[in-house]
């Protein structure tokens, strides 16, 4: 199949954030839509608040490459100040999709990164985060901004997912946090 | 899918591995953490620790007493398997060669990685290449199904009487082990119904016939033939492969021999490779092949026994083929393994392809569609000029 079918995200984060596990969660979440997948971080030592880099293979059809993504359609930068860091817009697709975490307008973050053309949006997961869980781990808001405007999987499928899958895992009180973190960054979430 | 009761899940490889083994439920395991194949030891114990297999885990020193005791158990007539990569497999070199003389059936996923110096944690086949002549079976895995599905099918391979040896299953380190895969697991029933009991023909705790397993043979004994029949027995276990790859196919919907082709009816150029590498080329071959243009593939799975005979009768009529491997023989300009053993396949054959090597990925070097793409083209042009302009090509370096 073409390279064009296949939809390819790269997340940006620090170490530590979580970034890795939303890449997983989000693959876990297409399979319920019946999805073929791929969710792999940048193989290296993890260093807890260096820079890294996962990523994301999404299609309807099976996915038999197993390289690199070098020109996503998505990037996602779970940690803003990796903005001043790394150039995050690197190889991303001429009509690809800047998702930012940030309390700034796209508008800024357009000028600011003097980026042209492609969609730029943002959200506040630090925020959120601080709200719903108290403490900064934006990786589900990132998450949950990245299915609202990829409409993926809606809002009520992606937690109802999180109850069942979290629900093994942690307990009740973190999953319902969770939860609101990911309907807030569903209603947060802000483009151009 | 409902039909063959499959569940599907998002696993990564090393997890897919672990899955394999709680259903395959051997009686001992004694296995050593290396990265990348650390989560597969990590995940069993934790299901061994956890009471979902009744297998005697022995955690050991190393990899030389990981593969010492499963050695041991094996004679016993226990159901064994270990998995390690790279340095530790390095560390278990002169075991490999005595659990293949002692003709014992253990089976051993092997998460490929490269071998030091420089220090590099990431995928190449260096490592399972360098045990190619120490008489284990190797198979090659495109993905963490592949992987699993190996598993599954490896303890039949090596507990087969016409057979009996250990079986090296391969999978791409990080690029399989460490990503999410989509992948259908099958029934636990289903798998211990098809894996059996392990047959045994001699057992060193059966009092009544008792055994001499490993002693000295001395300069009059019979070395000469025991290595001789260790050879009968990989020359046995090629149609061995194929006949549970196809039992395989009828419980899980998924077919398996020794290799898999696409496009070979009407290929004018081949390429062939193993491992995930030969999904990204696949990608590739089948764009081209929906542009018209004649190219086939064939992914090797099985390398050891390497199946010469067929892949001759299924290239000789084939203008062109190009060889991927993802690792080197150090040989002075003689190329990769898989290619030095295709190449040499052709000796005595009057029709033969142009034949050309790519060595590429040494050490995790990605290899991207870009680079597919301009060794596809080579080839192409390979195949039109009719003239080989390299015979061994390194795809994707910096230099």
């Amino acid at each position: 199949m073409a390279t064009e079918e296949i939809l390819e995200i790269r997340w940006h984060a620090r170490g530590g954030q979580g970034a890795v596990t939303a890449a997983k969660t989000l693959a876990e979440m297409s399979l319920t839509q019946d999805m073929f997948f791929q969710a792999f971080p940048e193989y290296g030592p993890e260093r807890m608040g260096a820079p890294i880099q996962c990523f994301n293979r999404l299609s309807k059809e099976r996915i038999s490459t197993y390289c690199g993504v070098t020109n996503p359609q998505i990037v996602v930068v779970v940690d803003p100040t990796l903005l001043d860091v790394v150039d995050v817009t690197t190889g991303l697709t001429e009509y690809g999709t800047l998702l930012v975490n940030s309390p700034e307008n796209p508008s800024e973050i357009r000028k600011r990164m003097n980026i042209e053309g492609r969609k730029i949006y943002t959200v506040d997961a630090t925020h959120i985060s601080f709200d719903a869980l108290g403490r900064f781990m934006p990786n589900i808001p990132m998450l949950g901004a990245l299915l609202k405007i990829t409409g993926l999987i809606s809002k009520d499928e992606a937690t109802n997912y999180l109850k069942e899958s979290f629900g093994k895992k942690f307990p009740q009180k973190v999953v319902d946090r969770n939860i609101v973190a990911l309907e807030r960054a569903f209603e947060e979430v802000k483009g151009e | 899918m409902a039909l063959l009761e499959s569940k599907t899940v998002a696993l990564v490889g090393n997890d897919a591995v672990a899955e394999a083994m709680r259903q395959v439920n051997p009686d001992v395991v004694a296995a050593y953490p290396i990265t990348p194949q650390t989560d597969i030891v990590q995940t069993f114990s934790a299901m061994a620790a956890d009471g979902l297999v009744k297998t005697e885990l022995v955690n050991v020193e190393s990899e030389h007493s990981a593969m010492s005791a499963c050695i041991g158990a094996a004679a016993s007539g226990a159901r064994v398997m270990t998995a390690t990569c790279s340095q530790g497999l390095a560390l278990m070199w002169e075991l490999l060669y005595i659990a293949s003389g002692l003709r014992l059936p253990i089976v051993m996923p092997n998460v490929n990685r490269a071998l030091s110096a420089p220090i590099n944690i990431h995928c190449d086949h260096g490592d399972s290449m360098g045990a190619r002549d120490s008489g284990w079976i190797q198979l090659f895995s495109e993905n963490a199904q592949e992987a699993y599905d190996n598993i599954i099918q490896a303890v039949r391979i090596s507990e087969h009487p016409d057979v009996y040896l250990p079986v090296m299953v391969l999978l791409d380190g990080f690029i399989i082990s460490h990503a999410v895969d989509r992948m259908d697991l099958m029934e636990d029933e289903k798998v211990r119904n098809f894996i059996g009991e392990r047959s045994e023909p001699y057992t060193m705790l059966d009092s009544k016939n008792p055994t001499c397993v490993g002693p000295f043979d001395g300069l009059y004994g019979y070395f000469f033939e025991f290595k001789r029949q260790q050879e009968e027995a990989m020359k046995n276990s090629f149609q061995v492969i194929q006949d549970v790859g196809k039992e395989f196919e009828k419980i899980s919907g998924r077919s398996y021999g020794l290799f898999q082709t696409l496009g070979m009816e009407d290929a004018e150029f081949v390429v062939i490779a193993q491992g995930s590498g030969a999904g990204t080329i696949r990608h590739q071959v089948e764009c081209m092949r929906s542009s018209g243009i004649p190219v086939g593939m064939i992914k090797l799975r099985s390398f050891r026994p390497f199946p010469a005979k067929q892949l001759v009768e299924l290239l000789s009529g084939v203008k062109a083929v190009a060889v991927f491997d993802r690792s080197d023989t150090f040989a002075g300009g003689m190329g990769g393994p898989v290619f030095i053993e295709l190449r040499s396949s052709f000796y005595e054959q009057e029709k033969k392809p142009l034949i050309t090597n790519y060595i590429y990925g040494l050490g995790g070097r990605d290899l991207s569609i870009a680079l597919v793409k301009q060794a596809m083209q080579e080839i192409h042009e390979m195949a039109s000029s009719g003239r080989v302009k390299q015979m061994v090509n390194y795809l994707g370096l910096k230099e």
